[in-house]
């Protein structure tokens, strides 16, 4: 049986530029995986691909059995620029999305949705403004309550928390986790925060830098969960993944960077599974 | 550069003004004194009528043309036959002209702009054209106009129209060719549609762009139709400017100078109200 989003061989390429080629991973159904790597080694890219809105070089992306042709809108995307619509209040462009989801709905229905989406991330007070008058942060959750308005079977994040003080980040992150579970969402994250990627993460995706990246090796969070922010690092085991994914970061996503280590199948990179 | 209060800038304003006004008053009224000036008799022959009054100048003092703007403003719409109208009808006339050649060249270029800058092959292809007969001067249109058309105030408003179609369509085109993205791979992750996406996505994006089209379209319409009406006669202001030469009056040419500027001016603010209101910022 095939995961749920079966990535199968991928590889993009630019007029001299291999960004990554001969990428191989699966997303289970309900799964939350996090991709981290250094900028620039083709994450937005992959991310892209499984949006829809760019096409591999090579290989193909199959999604619930269906090689994917472009974006759909069970694939929600939460964009790195949060790429708000600046002509638009914050609940006008959630309920755009909401619009292009239910045709049917009158003004009056896609206003009172949009507000209650936005109330999800905290924004109620602010559904009237426009992005020129939100902060960064703010941005990022109209685009998250866009994204979440759909109501998509897979979420597709793109640093979606980048801009935030860690207070909201925090908040917002165990919001996100609970709305996709609740939801029974898979959810696909690009990140630079280890502990975001730790709290929220089923597994973890380290890419090696580019070019020719390549997906070095799948990390299994075995915390328990509910995960709390607050109490993480007690966690038993916390400090392990931690220093696995920085140590990667800091050394082994260079040093791993080119060719392949001996015994290296790309269709099935090294899983680690941390012993506590 | 310091903001400058407004007060300050209306007062120099008006003083400027006022010198100008004075010392024009005041070099007529000198140049009477001295018996008027010697006239240039190749400059007689162009004058005709006045040469024959006698060599007195036909300027006008400020005081002059006030007084003749009062009688024309205290009945601006009468009609005493074709050829005598008040000047606020003859303005209806040129603006009527210039908004009916301009609303059409809206409608043809707005539709084929926005066409133009989503394809790049037709972008391309009709590039060489758009790039030909853009710099071509309306007037030069006027002949083929009255001979295709064998009317000449249609054929003044297809030179509105041709003048007021190449920034509409450039802009257009450029505007639409330039929306981010970004935001059309929202739209397109949220399947919604090639008319959703031109109307909620590109059109607004678009808009300020296009806007600034149409406000140099219209400025260039009102320019051109003033030499076109002075081409085909009949009415309107342009009409009205060669007539009062032919009579000689000079205050009125002052008059018809001082209204097509404020038209001018009025229709820009108003497409700068327009402006502001679809404009949008980051
Ligand atoms: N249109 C393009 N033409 C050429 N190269 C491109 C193009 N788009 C992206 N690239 C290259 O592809 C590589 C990957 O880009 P991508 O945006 O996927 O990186 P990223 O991992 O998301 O980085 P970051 O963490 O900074 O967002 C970069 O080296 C970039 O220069
Ligand atoms: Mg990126």
């Amino acid at each position: 049986m095939k995961p749920y989003v079966s990535v199968e061989g991928i590889a993009r390429r630019f007029p001299g530029l291999t960004v990554f080629q001969d990428v191989w991973f699966g997303i289970a159904r309900g799964e939350f995986v996090c991709l981290v790597g250094h900028s620039g080694c083709g994450k937005t890219t992959i991310l892209n691909i499984l949006a829809g809105l760019d096409s591999p070089s090579d290989g193909g992306v199959v999604v619930d059995g269906q090689e994917i042709t472009g974006p759909a809108l069970d694939r929600a995307v939460v964009f790195q620029g949060h790429a708000l619509m600046p002509w638009l209040t914050a609940e006008q462009n959630v309920g755009f999305a909401l619009s292009c989801r239910k045709p049917g709905w009158g003004r009056a229905r896609l206003r009172e949705e949009a507000r209650a989406v936005l109330a999800k991330v905290g924004l109620e007070h602010a559904a009237d403004r426009k992005p020129a008058m939100l902060s960064g942060g703010m941005k990022q959750r109209v685009g998250i309550a866009r994204a979440l308005a759909v109501q998509p079977k897979m979420m597709l994040m793109d640093e979606p928390f980048s801009a935030l003080d860690a207070l909201t980040r925090g908040s917002l992150q165990e919001e996100v986790s609970r709305l996709t579970t609740e939801a029974g969402q898979t959810a696909f994250m690009i990140t630079h925060d280890v502990d975001e990627a730790i709290l929220l993460a089923d597994r973890i995706l380290l890419m090696t830098n580019g070019p020719e990246a390549r997906i070095a090796e799948v990390l299994v969070n075995t915390l328990p969960r509910p995960r709390i922010r607050a109490t993480l690092h007690h966690q038993p085991g916390y400090h392990g993944l931690r220093d696995h994914i920085m140590d990667f970061l800091v050394t082994r996503s260079r040093t791993l960077a080119g060719a392949p280590p001996e015994g290296y199948d790309p269709r099935d990179p090294p899983i680690v599974r941390l012993a506590e | 550069m310091q903001a400058v209060p407004a007060w300050k800038a209306a007062l120099l304003s008006l003083a400027i003004l006022a010198v100008f006004l004075g010392a024009w008053e005041l070099a007529l009224k000198a140049g009477a004194a001295g018996g008027g000036a010697a006239i240039d008799p190749e400059y007689a022959a162009l004058l005709g009528q006045a040469a024959q009054q006698g060599g007195r100048t036909p300027m006008p003092a400020p005081s002059q043309i006030a007084v003749r703007l009062w009688e024309l403003l205290r009945d601006p719409f009468y009609v005493r036959g074709p050829n005598d109208q008040g000047i606020g009808i003859q303005v209806a006339w040129s603006l009527g002209r210039v908004l009916l050649g301009f609303l059409i060249a809206a409608v043809v270029a707005i539709p084929l702009g926005f066409v133009i800058g989503m394809s790049p092959l037709l972008n391309a292809a009709l590039n060489p054209f758009i790039q030909v007969l853009r710099p071509v001067s309306p007037l030069a249109w006027m002949p083929l106009a009255l001979f295709t058309i064998q009317d000449s105030s249609i054929s003044a408003i297809f030179v509105i129209f041709i003048c007021s179609i190449w920034p509409m369509l450039m802009n257009t085109a450029f505007g639409v060719a330039n929306v981010r993205r970004e935001w059309l791979n929202v739209a397109r992750t949220l399947e919604a549609g090639t008319w959703r996406t031109a109307f909620r996505v590109i059109l607004p994006a678009a808009a300020p762009t296009i806007l600034t089209g149409m406000r140099i379209s219209i400025g260039i319409a009102w320019l051109v139709i003033v030499a076109a009406e002075m081409l085909v006669g009949g009415t309107g202001i342009g009409y009205w400017v060669w007539n009062q030469w032919n009579n000689l009056s000079l205050a009125d040419i002052v008059i018809a100078i001082l209204m097509i500027g404020l038209v001018g001016l009025a229709l820009d603010r108003l497409l700068g109200l327009v402006q502001r209101w679809v404009a949008w910022q980051e």
